[in-house]
């Protein structure tokens, strides 16, 4: 039996059904029992509670602080100021990112943070912290940033041969324009730290945090103190997704520096409405765009101009900036493409990393070209898509071969027989043609998703293994466990690897001093990184073993077999040793138990200031077909039925693998139509709750969901045969977009739609208005009189 | 005060009136609900309270998060701590696992409790209800595997939880807690509840508690008296009468969606729509109306249905008109130390009546735009009578009666329907906010007339 492959339920599902799985905040009261309520708190005695002051302004200096009258309120300890800072007061490397700024730079940023005995002293300490400011001008959007040259980085370029000319030169050519909301995280989970000092004097700090050796790096910084003093654990996250890569670290610090200045062990803990005010979100983009084209629709040369919101602060703004260019091909051919980026600063939160990591926003703005070009022909989209697909053999744009792109092909057609793709556009058709108050919409988009950090350093990864001698393993790796079940995902390669069962193994919780210097768990990449190091750890413990086990078995080393706890010699399983005894021998041999292992992504390299390289180890390739159904009084809508195709190479658990295409496909989903991130005239996030800014919920799932992986799907060169699945399906959601284009398009004349994302109902009223009025007047209609004032877009 | 949770009886004291039961739990080391909004948005904090229901005793979904603890006085709550016993998993609990219904797993005890509460529904069907889980929110996984776990219980298990809802629930009794923060007070009469109220009238009602507690979480509003109404009888009314149906205040909405068979069409298409079930186990009518929300969800329909508020203060009763009820923006009618005893709704119902809400999500949202219309028309297909009632498109619910008079005795076509969407723009002044522009909601408001007219202009006067 093989543990690997294996669809076997997430490693803490259990805990996770029975309210057993902890989390950071939970560590202050898990195992009290209901007497002892309040009476003591048995983990942390003596815990303080930290709470923000928060600036009213998206942008101003600060004049006066006084924070006498916080010390005042009773249980008020004491306020947190740049003063106490023993190291750096900053949050990031970047030194753009003040822990107590003086010169705000979005609504709501702390300014100072007050300690108390419980969190409603310290909530009304930092009511009475008396603050001045002197307002300043604030940019609020990508357009205002534009106009006052107000960018953080940029222009970066990337590109293939003279897209100016080969515009000048195309038979027909058009332009185009897409702006592209955020998206909040939404971890259910919100930012968490404790910190305390241990009992060697030493700083630990319990997080939630998806790169525990920046969090490391951060608080070692602020206080001042070599990184060994400083010992960060994430024992598991109620969700990530890239929100918690660096901006966990601000709250580390903040509890950390409590914890340095007071003696005492302190919890930052943000609720929702402050998590969402305070966090950065998925960048809003804005897409520009021109293309030539010939008549059959096929890309001659294309110019793409991308703008991302950042926010006041660099944070990751700049990668990911990157990887939406490096998508901006999708898994289409662009003989000459040309794409520059800027990344633009406004006085919001520093925007940072969000599954997709800009590889969303690079390719909705393709595929909305490619929409337009395909409707400005009167040619079914998907056909145009398909004739511009990457052939085997070519190259990105910047100048990576495209491996396996023949499983775009293979994708594709198999899609769009599974789906019945051609009888339902027929049938849609059919019901379009009868139905003038509803009109469904149908699309099919392509994922071709680059894996691998850009960071070329990033792609390392550590890990250590240890045996006991009764034959069970620890295993520690520098993933962190977000719920994407990398833990489950190690927890498998190491059983398959070591030969012993799922039972045997713990997977410990992720920690600076089991793996120093690790990368995020980010990109993707966890499994790749932490599987093939642990793999390797567990190698080398069965090259000492096997010596061992052969003695015993009478065969030679090369020959030993372990498996399921078993060892063996090849071929003669009946002859076995337990798999503990041998662990006990080789300990009583003074064999060594416990080793490290180690990873790094062979041969990629990208060179920025060329725009050329291979910062990719592989593509990760999918396909969606989605149908939607829209009400044309009101621009509300229905998801009809997705149909998923997606290449996950030879699974390491096929559970694991379905939940993160699903729930990718789902979270994209929710991006690109009811997620909406609304600043107000002042700056404040006017979403900024869960009654406000609306996930997906039941109703959002597709009625029918069909997800299939791609079959003999190897990848060579990556632990076990498997492909990265964390983020590529997400993209698959930019199908459910093109969908409700589709359905607008039938309430006029089919031509090209505009939409920007979200697509909230209110966008695409107005999307399916512009079409009937364009019907209408084509058609040398009246247009009904029903009162309406002239139209004004709502944005 | 003393409650019973997961089968053990405790005793809460010197807790502050507001502490909600879900920092009560976590504190307690009861650390597996979990606090993702604070608002009840997400069903993350779900737990279950021993209910009597329609069909007798029942476990009954809400969110912890918003509950006061003084409210649970003599009730009995189950966790997601209690539902795994003797070592082995609820059937609920197993089918999560195996479907693969949890990633990061913070979600997960929410929607195994409100598994559980619909698996032990006395008077559920073969086929489990979905909809019994649209209060919780996930966001890994996207539902699917959820889904399937769900779709794959069957009947609840003859076990210890079975067998306790053959026993009565615990009865509401009238209950009072103090300590030093503040005191909660819950009389156990209309006449117990008026009269403290006419020496309290600073006092703040507190029914489902449902829109309470997120002030108090969220805003942070703190009250130094709270009167509790969920033990008085006489808010608790469901009757039936010749020329009116008479509902309890204090009903909470999901009781009322299952008591009310043969509801007019407006209220069958309001009572899915309104919050989420955990919010409708808790939320009450009255609640609903006293808060006076623009865009709270039941006015429009009550509105159209020519609804009528009875309140009752020291000094006796009156009944008042619903459209004469919403006097400003978050004001009533109600006058200090007055509660809202009950909602009328005249008989017969009218022929015609629907619900829209326009929101960005189509389950569990807060309204841009909502809309209650009823009608009546004559022989002739003409209008003999018609109620045109919006939220979210005025600072308060509103009835258009000018544009209602200009229908009535107009024929119900495409004409009529012009000039009335005509003075709709002229009547309408919405605001424009995060939910939507104004624009949007004056062409919605125009625009769900249009609809409710292409569904019903072609039926032959039946309701659908």
């Amino acid at each position: 039996m093989k543990a690997v492959g294996k669809a076997i339920p997430h490693e803490s599902a259990v805990e996770h059904v029975t309210g057993r799985a902890l989390y950071t905040d939970d560590l202050l009261w898990y195992g009290h029992s209901p007497a002892a309520y309040a009476a003591q708190r048995a983990r942390f005695p003596d815990l303080l509670h930290a709470w923000p002051v928060l600036a009213p302004h998206a942008h101003a200096r600060v004049t006066a602080f006084d924070p006498s009258r916080a010390l005042e309120v009773p249980g008020v300890v004491t306020v947190l100021t740049a003063e106490d800072v023993p190291g750096v007061a900053q949050a990031s490397h970047h030194q753009d990112e003040p822990l107590f700024p003086a010169e705000v730079m979005f609504h709501g940023q702390p300014v100072a943070w007050v300690l108390g005995e419980s969190l409603e002293a310290a909530r009304l300490g930092a009511a009475r912290v008396h603050v001045e400011y002197e307002p300043l001008p604030a940019l609020l959007s990508i357009e205002e940033a534009i106009a006052a040259k107000s960018f953080l980085a940029g222009p970066l370029r990337l590109g293939r041969g003279d897209a100016a000319s080969a515009l000048a030169r195309s038979p027909r050519r058009l332009s185009g324009e897409v702006r592209i909301g955020g998206q909040e995280h939404f971890y259910l989970e919100t930012h968490a730290s404790i910190a305390h000092l241990d009992e060697t004097g030493g700083v630990m700090v319990h997080a939630s945090t998806q790169h525990p050796s920046e969090t490391q790096e951060v608080v070692a910084m602020v206080l001042g103190l070599p990184r060994s003093q400083v010992t960060v654990q994430c024992l598991r996250m109620g969700g990530g997704f890239g929100g918690k890569e660096t901006q966990a670290n601000p709250y580390a610090a903040i509890a950390a520096l409590g914890a340095w200045k007071t003696r005492r062990p302190v919890r930052v803990r943000l609720p929702r409405h402050l998590d969402m005010a305070l966090s950065g979100k998925r960048h809003p983009f804005l897409g520009r765009y021109e293309a030539g084209f010939d008549d059959e629709g096929r890309l001659l040369a294309a110019r793409i101009e991308l703008y991302s919101d950042g926010g006041y602060s660099l944070d990751l703004s700049e990668p990911i900036l990157w990887r939406a260019m490096f998508h901006s091909d999708n898994a289409y051919f662009v003989p000459d493409l040309e794409v520059t980026g800027y990344v633009c600063q406004t006085h919001k939160t520093s925007q940072t990393a969000f599954r997709g990591f800009g590889g969303p926003q690079g390719m909705v703005v393709i595929e909305d070209l490619l929409d337009r070009v395909a409707r400005t022909l009167g040619l079914p989209p998907e056909a145009v898509r398909e004739r511009n697909f990457y052939q085997e053999g070519q190259r990105t744009h910047y100048g990576q071969e495209v491996k396996d792109a023949g499983r775009i092909h293979a994708i594709w057609s198999q899609l769009k027989a599974s789906s019945g793709l051609e009888r339902r556009r027929a049938e849609l058709a059919a019901f379009n043609a009868s139905s003038p108050h509803r009109k469904r919409g149908l699309a099919v988009t392509p994922v071709k998703f680059g894996i691998s950090f850009t960071a070329t350093f990033y792609n390392q990864a550590g890990a250590l293994v240890l045996i006991y001698r009764d034959g069970s393993v620890q295993v520690n790796h520098g993933g962190t466990e977000m719920g994407q079940g990398v833990h489950t995902k190690v927890l498998q390669v190491a059983a398959q690897s070591l030969g012993v069962p799922l039972e045997h193994i713990r997977i410990m919780p992720t920690r600076t001093d089991k793996v120093p210097n690790t990368s995020a768990t980010a990109a993707s990449t966890g499994s790749d990184l932490n599987g093939a190091a642990v793999h390797q750890a567990c190698e080398i413990l069965k090259e000492r073993l096997a010596p061992v086990a052969a003695r015993y078995l009478e065969c030679p080393p090369e020959r030993v077999r372990f498996e399921e706890g078993r060892v063996f010699p090849e071929g003669q399983p009946e002859r076995f040793v337990p798999f503990a005894r041998v662990v006990e021998t080789a300990y009583l041999e003074r064999i060594p138990l416990f080793a490290q292992g180690y990873y790094r992504t062979p041969d990629i390299h990208f060179d920025k200031g060329k725009g050329q390289g291979k910062p990719f180890h592989y593509f990760a390739y999918g396909a969606a077909v989605s149908e939607v159904e829209v009400d044309g009084f009101t621009g509300e809508y229905r998801f009809l039925r997705t149909d998923i195709l997606h290449d996950v190479g030879d699974s390491l658990s096929p559970l694991v693998d379905r939940g993160q295409v699903e729930g990718g496909f789902v979270q994209g989903l929710g991006w690109l139509t009811l997620e909406e991130l609304v600043w107000d005239a002042q700056g404040r996030l006017a979403t900024g709750g869960a009654s406000t800014y609306k996930l997906p919920s039941w109703s959002e799932l597709p009625e029918v969901l069909e997800v299939r992986f791609l079959e003999r799907a190897t990848e060579p060169g990556v632990i076990y045969g498997s492909k990265a699945v964390g983020e590529p399906p997400f993209m698959l959601a930019i199908s459910v977009r093109e969908a409700l284009k589709d359905a607008v398009a039938a309430f006029g004349q089919g031509g090209v739609v505009e939409l920007d994302a979200p697509s909230t109902p209110e966008r695409v009223f107005w999307a399916i208005e512009k079409a009937r009025a364009e019907k209408e007047a084509a058609a040398g209609e009246v247009p009904l009189r029903d009162g309406a004032r002239p139209v004004h877009h709502g944005d | 005060m003393e409650f019973v949770l997961n089968g053990r009886r405790v005793q809460v004291e010197n807790l502050a009136p507001q502490t909600t039961l879900l920092d009560y739990l976590r504190a307690s080391g009861l650390t597996g609900s979990k606090e993702g909004c604070a608002e009840g948005e997400c069903g993350a904090c779900t737990v279950v309270l021993v209910r009597e229901g329609p069909a007798g005793t029942e476990y009954r979904g809400v969110n912890s998060c918003l509950l006061f603890l003084p409210m649970l006085a003599g009730q009995e709550v189950y966790t997601v701590e209690g539902l795994a016993q003797g070592g082995k998993l609820a059937e609920v609990q197993a089918a999560m696992v195996r479907h693969g219904g949890s990633q990061c797993g913070y979600c997960t005890p929410g929607f195994v409790m409100s598994l559980f509460a619909e698996q032990y529904r006395p008077d559920r069907g073969a086929e489990f209800d979905l909809h019994a889980l649209s209060g919780n929110l996930c966001r890994c996984t996207g539902y699917r595997p959820i889904k399937d776990a769900a779709l794959s219980l069957g009947p609840a298990p003859d076990d210890a939880f079975k067998a306790r809802l053959r026993e009565p629930a615990p009865a509401l009794g009238p209950a009072v807690y103090e300590s030093e923060q503040g005191r909660f007070v819950r009389p156990g009469s209309l006449e117990e509840c008026l009269t403290f109220l006419a020496l309290h009238p600073e006092a703040k009602l507190v029914a489902g508690g449902t829109d309470a507690a997120v002030e108090s979480n969220l805003r942070y509003r703190r009250w130094e008296l709270l009167v509790g109404l969920e033990a008085i009888p006489e808010l608790r009314v469901f009757e039936e009468h010749a020329d009116a149906l008479e509902i309890g205040a204090g009903l909470s909405l999901g009781e009322l969606e299952r008591r009310w068979k043969g509801a007019p069409q407006a209220v069958r298409d309001l009572l899915p729509l309104f919050a989420s079930p955990l919010i409708r186990n808790s939320a009450t009518l009255g609640g609903n109306l006293g808060t006076a929300s623009p865009i709270g969800d039941s006015p429009p329909a009550l509105l159209a249905l020519d609804a009528a508020v009875r309140i009752a203060g020291k000094d006796g009763e009156r009944v008042v008109p619903l459209a004469e009820f919403f006097k400003a923006y978050r004001q009533t009618a109600l006058g200090r130390g007055e509660v809202i005893v009950s909602v009328r709704v005249p008989k017969p119902y009218p022929t015609h009546s629907r619900f829209y809400k326009v929101a960005k999500r189509r389950m569990d949202d807060i309204s841009t735009v909502a809309a209650g219309f009823a009608l009546e028309l004559d022989g002739a297909g003409r209008v003999a009578r018609v109620r045109l009632a919006y939220g979210g498109v005025a600072a308060t619910p509103v009835r258009l009666f000018a544009v209602e008079e200009a229908l009535t005795g107009q024929p119900w076509n495409a004409s009529s329907l012009w000039r009335a969407q005509g003075m709709i723009a002229e009547v309408l002044k919405p605001i424009s906010d995060h939910r939507g522009s104004a624009e949007y909601r004056l062409r919605m408001a125009q625009k769900l007339l249009e609809k409710f007219y292409h569904e019903t202009a072609h039926t032959e006067g039946v309701p659908r």
